[in-house]
């Protein structure tokens, strides 16, 4: 227990002590909101799709969890370069549990910073039905960041530097979230683009979150459980698997 | 009893031998020095006796466990200040050794009051509050060293611990090893550059160079193999010209062959 949750304290002290992560947390999710959101607002509309803002808000908000959970598993190639990957690997500690409680730090923050960003939505015209439904988001926003905390620490794990994570970033975190149904609707898609979407665990939280808070889920809160729960599972056994495999 | 077993150890690192078929060992309660030249293999050596890098062949035991099958139970048995920087810019130094002994379940109490010993005598305890980003290198050195007298483990291994350190903090250091060797049995395991170090504090000394251990012994024996006065010289001897001349035996030739073959 101790372990777990030093790890996780150590996670939050040092995310609230850097004022420019903060920042940069926050900045860039209501960039998106406010440009996409007022952009394509007017045409969203025209098209009879309603408001877009309210269609937006579910996806901005799994996008945050999606950054600041891969962001936090990734951590550990600083940590590695900073040198206290060290302390912790030789620590009488079984790894799994100094996973875990990297893990939860990192979801911890980013399910913080998402809660954040719902409650500036309400500024700009959204609303949360009730505390049902919120809950049922939280739920689907626990998942999205334990999936992608885990495929940080999973990817970190093998990287013995900095130099891929620029990659990572561009190649990896924009394609999750563009093809994800945060920005568009699912209804109607061109036949590739549906199949990636498909493909994309993202698309899952992205529709559970909406669908939880706007009450209209495309893939069916079902089907969106069952994948997360499972993708879930998986990428947490492989993450813990490659977290203990580290060599230094 | 022995405490450290190493035998036939080695470590490639694609194909560059770092450590070459080592063989040592290290009885309880005793001070060992391993002295080298930059690059020689010591910090390889230490890495893989203490669980962070697997061999490529050879066996090893920490007080009869295996580091690589037995990571868990090893990582009870030590503790380790590394020769890089390992503590957390982010955190202050009081919050750096709580960490610390939270993860090796020192009690709280006691966890208190050695923490405040400690930071006491690596002179921090005014700094305690203070980010380690804003420390000096001495000063994370020092911390680093305290972090290392936090827990009191079966065996203490030393990477250079005084590197970068004026003399009087040194000295106080190596009294403070000697001490808690003494008083707890406590094994320990170091490697310095400072010769007069390792004359006047280690039991036992061995010498690798290019990752191969060329003679152990007390300083004394070293100085008398070598038929020096002290150890900076003999070192020197062992692992200036002598050696590597003796050493372009055919056996080193053949290797050498084996090697411009492989690549
Ligand atoms: N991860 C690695 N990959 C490739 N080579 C490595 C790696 N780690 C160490 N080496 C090489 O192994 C050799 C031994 O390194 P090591 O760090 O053990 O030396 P050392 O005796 O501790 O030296 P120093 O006194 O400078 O600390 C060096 O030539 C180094 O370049
Ligand atoms: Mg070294």
């Amino acid at each position: 227990m101790g372990a777990i949750y030093i790890m996780w304290l150590r996670q939050l002290k040092r995310y609230f002590r850097s004022k420019s992560r903060l920042i940069g947390a926050f900045g860039q999710p209501l960039l998106f909101l406010l440009a996409l959101g007022f952009g394509f607002g007017p045409v969203f509309k025209q098209a009879g799709q309603g408001d877009y803002i309210s269609f937006l808000v579910p996806g901005i908000v799994a996008m945050t969890v999606l950054f600041t959970s891969l962001s936090s598993g990734i951590e550990i190639i600083w940590d590695r370069q900073f040198g206290f990957l060290k302390e912790t690997l030789v620590a009488p500690v079984p790894r799994l549990k100094i996973m875990i409680g990297r893990t939860l730090g990192g979801a911890t923050l980013a399910i913080f910073q998402a809660i954040i960003v719902l409650l500036l939505s309400l500024f700009v015209g959204f609303k949360v039905p009730d505390v049902h439904s919120f809950l049922i988001a939280l739920m689907f926003m626990i998942f999205i960041a334990l999936i992608f905390t885990a495929l940080g620490t999973a990817i970190a794990s093998r990287m013995q530097d900095f130099h891929g994570f620029q990659l990572i970033m561009n190649f990896l975190v924009m394609p999750l979230f563009f093809l994800s149904g945060a920005i568009f609707p699912l209804q109607g898609l061109p036949k590739i683009l549906d199949i990636i979407v498909r493909l994309n665990p993202l698309s899952y939280g992205v529709d559970g979150v909406r669908g939880a808070l706007s009450g209209v889920f495309h893939y069916g809160l079902a089907l969106d459980l069952l994948v997360l729960a499972s993708v879930a599972a998986v990428l947490l056994a492989i993450g813990s698997y490659l977290f203990s495999k580290v060599q230094i | 009893m022995i405490s450290i077993k190493v035998s036939k150890l080695t470590k490639r690192f694609k194909r560059f031998t770092a450590v070459n078929n080592i063989s040592f060992s290290v009885n309880e309660g005793e001070i060992f020095a391993f002295l080298g030249p930059n690059g020689a293999g010591k910090t390889t050596t230490i890495k893989m006796l203490t669980t962070l890098l697997d061999p490529s062949s050879g066996t090893l035991s920490l007080n009869g466990a295996d580091p690589v099958k037995e990571k868990n139970t090893v990582r009870k048995s030590f503790g380790i200040v590394f020769q890089d920087p390992s503590s957390d810019d982010e955190l202050t130094a009081y919050e750096n050794l709580e960490f610390h002994g939270i993860l090796y379940k020192v009690p709280k109490k006691l966890l208190k009051h050695r923490i405040e010993e400690l930071l006491k005598f690596v002179e921090l305890w005014d700094r305690r509050d203070s980010m380690v980003k804003t420390f000096s290198g001495g000063m994370k050195r020092r911390l680093e060293i305290a972090r290392g007298f936090l827990h009191h483990p079966k065996i203490l291994f030393l990477d250079e611990p005084t590197i970068g350190l004026d003399p009087q903090t040194r000295s106080h250091i190596w009294e403070y090893v000697k001490k808690l060797n003494k008083e707890e049995k406590i094994t320990v395991f170091f490697t310095t550059h400072y010769m007069e170090e390792a004359e006047r504090v280690a039991d036992k000394i061995a010498i690798i160079d290019h990752g191969k251990i060329i003679d152990i012994g007390t300083a004394k024996k070293l100085k008398k193999d070598t038929k020096t006065r002290n150890l900076e010289d003999a070192f020197i001897k062992l692992t200036g010209h002598a050696i590597r001349d003796e050493e372009s035996t055919p056996a080193e030739n053949m290797r050498m062959r084996i090697r411009a073959r492989n690549r």
